[in-house]
């Protein structure tokens, strides 16, 4: 906690870094301040040598960032489709009413700030509030009120209850953190390190056939062939915990209750690349699983499990959490580097690749949380061991988000292969009401008819069924739901986080949620404008937000033509 | 044939080019236009626009020409229906959000792929007002494309100045300067190398913009002078 006089000593010892610490100089400026000054633009500017227009720019980008006062405690409501089902809107109002704003804004008083934002990564407990308190530690609320957000809240983090199952995750760490004590002894880094060589390492992790588990299901240890193969004395490992997208939870839930498995993984990919420098991007709304890895980490380096020498070898191995400030863009592995790095979110061009050419320019390994976690299960039970669960093509165990009209909505770990029917009825404990469709992947997911739900959930089957496991995410919808809203949220999710590098996706978003907001009462031609917007965004965008921002609106033109006509 | 040259096809010419050349230079040496915003050969490419992509191999997406390498043996279309598609949806949803009345080039490509001007209607577009600030040129950020070409002159591809960054993000991003300072007030130089990249009316010298509101002789040498120091002190 940083106090407001603080903040020059503070800054200060940012001093002989450079751009690479403008996110945190800021971060401790906003937590400290509420806002970041000219005064502090200025001062920054001449601590790390970065232009001041620079520092602006970098300020625009990031929402969790304000250029202008905001009031003593910020409330951010989520409004995205599933706390949206939940009466996140009303929440919102009821904030507004009884704090007398009309819209999103601060109070005369100087004591409240209060905003809509986009999905906050606890659709289990919608609806969701992200509360930043001057100069305290931001928080996450779950199944909040607009009466408990303003009468009842005590700083206190609100710890959700539930029951997970699991052989990454486990029920009994819902409310608090797994200690080092409590996972062990880091016994696959202590077997890599001194009985394999990195080359059997990644051999043990090719031969498991785990694939990626942020979205884009790249083989795991193909990845990290390449990055340790590239040239270059100076490699990186970077675990991507920016989990951004809507209704996706499952990296939280594994940071929350399991930070030293996290660890041990990024640890095992660090010694199989060849670095002693790892970073962990954990997104701004995620400020629980941020205290609790960092606390992990001291407790590691503590124990000789991370640091210098790790266990009595001459591996070291430094691994330093940096914390974004509101961009879904940063998800993408390229933004992602571009935001350590100090800058704007922009995805890069590629080629090349983050395996020869990642975060400063240097070979990089950026593996998901998920992905991550599943190494020290392949490490020291072996390729074999892992394969057992799952499928051919995809094997291990998978996390999967379930928000929306289930019984029991949550993290879940399941075998691949089981249909996404018997997970709803069964895992799930069945649908609240008549199913009227499943999300499959997220916002740049795609529908699944009530029909369609036989299919089996593996990476192979739904991208045959012309879907895709994405990020994990299943929304489930009864027929209580309002589809062209939920489109409308959609897209106004994408139109918010769109980040304005190109072309297609920075007018197409806009393009697209124009026409989704006048689905009650469309014009002439709104089908094949979001036909020509979703295609053009799809085939000409640089990056993968744009090439899926359509996905969903593309899906529900097929499955659901009739809300795009006129209503009678 | 040596190992720096690639063969491939574009819109069924074989051709030849150095090993590490773009689709771009690969379709000039075979004498195929390829419409371009945001490219300038002063400034590092970035691929923004994204009218010049091509079809490579009918990929999954299609590949920006100016900034993507030719792959040996690959068949590419410069000008097919998807190409076409994507060129003219981003001119159409471009001309609703930006004034291109000053855009001859924008103009013109929008003729060239019959882009219907009134395709986004009620569409929001990007207003703002001129922003005159300095004896030198105007801001006219109605007319703003976003390019990038006159951010990236100020910073490392010319000037090294910094004046300006980019505001916001997505539609309501904006070339802007570190809290909309004035132009005298931010390190701006008036180089001018910002003015000359720009390829619409959005910035624009002062003199040309003067003659354009009608002003006089007396007017424009008056608006057009940097006060001089004993003026000011």
């Amino acid at each position: 906690m940083i106090a407001e006089h603080d903040i020059d000593a503070t800054l200060e010892a940012y001093r002989g870094r450079g751009r690479e610490a403008l996110l945190p100089a800021l971060w401790d400026v906003q937590i400290a301040q509420g806002s970041i000054s000219p005064e502090h633009v200025h001062r920054i500017s001449h601590i790390l040598r970065v232009p001041e227009a620079d520092i602006y720019g970098v300020i625009g980008f990031y929402t969790l960032f304000h250029d202008q006062p905001t009031g003593r405690r910020i409330i951010r409501v989520c409004t995205d489709p599933t706390c949206a089902l939940v009466g996140a809107d009303e929440v919102l109002q009821g904030l507004r009413d009884r704090l007398g704003l009309a819209g999103d804004g601060s109070t005369p008083d100087g004591e409240y700030t209060v905003e809509h934002t986009p999905c906050l990564g606890m659709c289990d407990y919608a609806p969701a509030a992200l509360v930043s308190q001057r100069g305290e530690h931001d928080m996450a609320l779950a199944n909040v009120t607009a009466d408990k957000l303003l009468d009842e809240w005590d700083g206190a983090y609100f710890t959700p209850a539930g029951d997970d199952e699991s052989v990454l995750l486990d029920p009994s760490l819902m409310a608090a953190p797994q200690t080092l004590r409590d996972y062990g002894d880091y016994g696959a880094l202590r077997r890599a390190i001194f009985e394999q060589s990195p080359e059997e390492v990644i051999a043990a992790v090719e031969a498991s056939g785990l694939i990626g588990r942020g979205g884009a299901a790249f083989p795991t240890g193909l990845k990290w062939k390449f990055t340790r193969g590239a040239a270059g004395d100076v490699k990186y490992v970077v675990c991507n915990a920016d989990e951004s997208e809507p209704g996706t939870f499952k990296d939280r839930v594994l940071m929350e209750q399991r930070p030293h498995l996290l660890l041990e993984g990024m640890a095992l990919a660090a010694y199989a690349v060849g670095t002693g420098k790892a970073y962990i991007f954990v997104r701004g709304e995620y400020p629980k699983a941020t205290a609790i890895l960092a606390g992990a980490i001291r407790e590691a380096e503590a124990a000789g499990a991370l640091g210098a020498g790790i266990m009595g070898s001459d591996f070291d191995l430094d691994i330093e959490i940096r914390r974004g400030a509101g961009a879904y863009i940063c998800g993408e592995e390229t933004a992602l580097f571009e935001a350590i790095e100090g800058k704007r979110g922009f995805p890069r061009m590629k080629p090349p690749y983050p395996t020869t050419f990642g975060l400063f320019g240097a070979p990089t390994a950026v593996n998901n949380v998920e992905t991550l976690c599943a190494i020290p299960g392949i490490v020291s039970q072996g390729a074999d061991w892992f394969k057992s669960f799952g499928t051919a093509e995809s094997a291990g165990t998978k996390l999967v988000s379930v928000s929306g009209h289930v019984r029991r909505p949550g993290v879940y770990e399941i075998q691949p292969g089981i249909t996404l029917r018997s997970f709803l009825d069964e895992t799930c404990q069945g649908v609240i009401g008549d199913l009227r469709t499943v999300l499959m992947g997220g916002a740049a997911g795609t529908f699944l008819l009530p029909d369609e739900i036989d299919v089996p959930l593996t990476f192979e089957d739904l991208r045959a069924a012309g879907s895709t496991f994405g990020s994990g995410a299943i929304m489930v919808f009864n027929w209580s739901t309002d589809l062209r809203d939920l489109l409308r949220r959609l897209g106004l999710f994408f139109q918010h986080e769109s980040c304005g590098k190109c072309f297609p996706c920075q007018l197409g978003t806009q393009r697209q949620v124009e026409v989704l907001e006048r689905l009650e009462a469309p014009r002439a031609g709104d089908r094949e404008r979001l036909q020509d917007i979703g295609l053009t965004m799809t085939e000409a965008s640089i990056c993968g937000l744009g090439h899926t921002a359509a996905m969903a609106v593309l899906s529900a033109l097929e499955k659901f033509p009739e809300l795009f006509d006129a209503e009678e | 044939m040596s190992d720096d040259t690639i063969n491939l096809t574009l819109d069924g010419k074989p051709v030849s080019v150095a090993k590490g050349a773009t689709l771009l230079e690969a379709a000039r040496e075979a004498g195929i236009d390829i419409p371009l915003i945001c490219y300038h050969e002063a400034t590092s490419p970035n691929g923004l626009c994204r009218v010049c992509v091509v079809d490579v191999d009918g990929g999954r997406v299609l590949q920006p020409a100016c900034v993507a390498e030719c792959s040996a043996d690959t068949q590419v279309e410069t000008r097919n229906a998807r190409v076409e598609r994507s060129r003219r949806t981003i001119l159409e949803m471009l001309n609703a959000s930006v004034n291109l009345e000053q855009a001859p080039e924008i103009q013109d490509m929008m003729a060239d792929y019959s882009a219907d001007e009134a395709r986004f209607p009620g569409a929001r577009r990007r207003e703002s007002e001129v922003i005159d600030d300095n004896p030198f040129y105007v801001r006219d950020y109605e007319q703003c494309v976003l390019c990038w070409r006159c951010v990236q002159v100020c910073a490392e591809d010319a000037q090294f100045t910094f004046a300006l960054t980019l505001k916001n993000r997505g539609h309501e991003t904006s070339v802007a300067t570190a809290f909309d300072i004035s132009m005298t007030e931010s390190p701006c130089v008036f180089c001018g190398q910002c003015v000359g990249v720009c390829p619409t009316g959005a910035l624009k010298p002062k003199v040309e913009w003067g003659m354009e509101q009608g002003w006089s002789s007396e007017d424009l040498r008056r608006q057009t002078r940097r006060k001089r120091k004993k003026d000011a002190g």
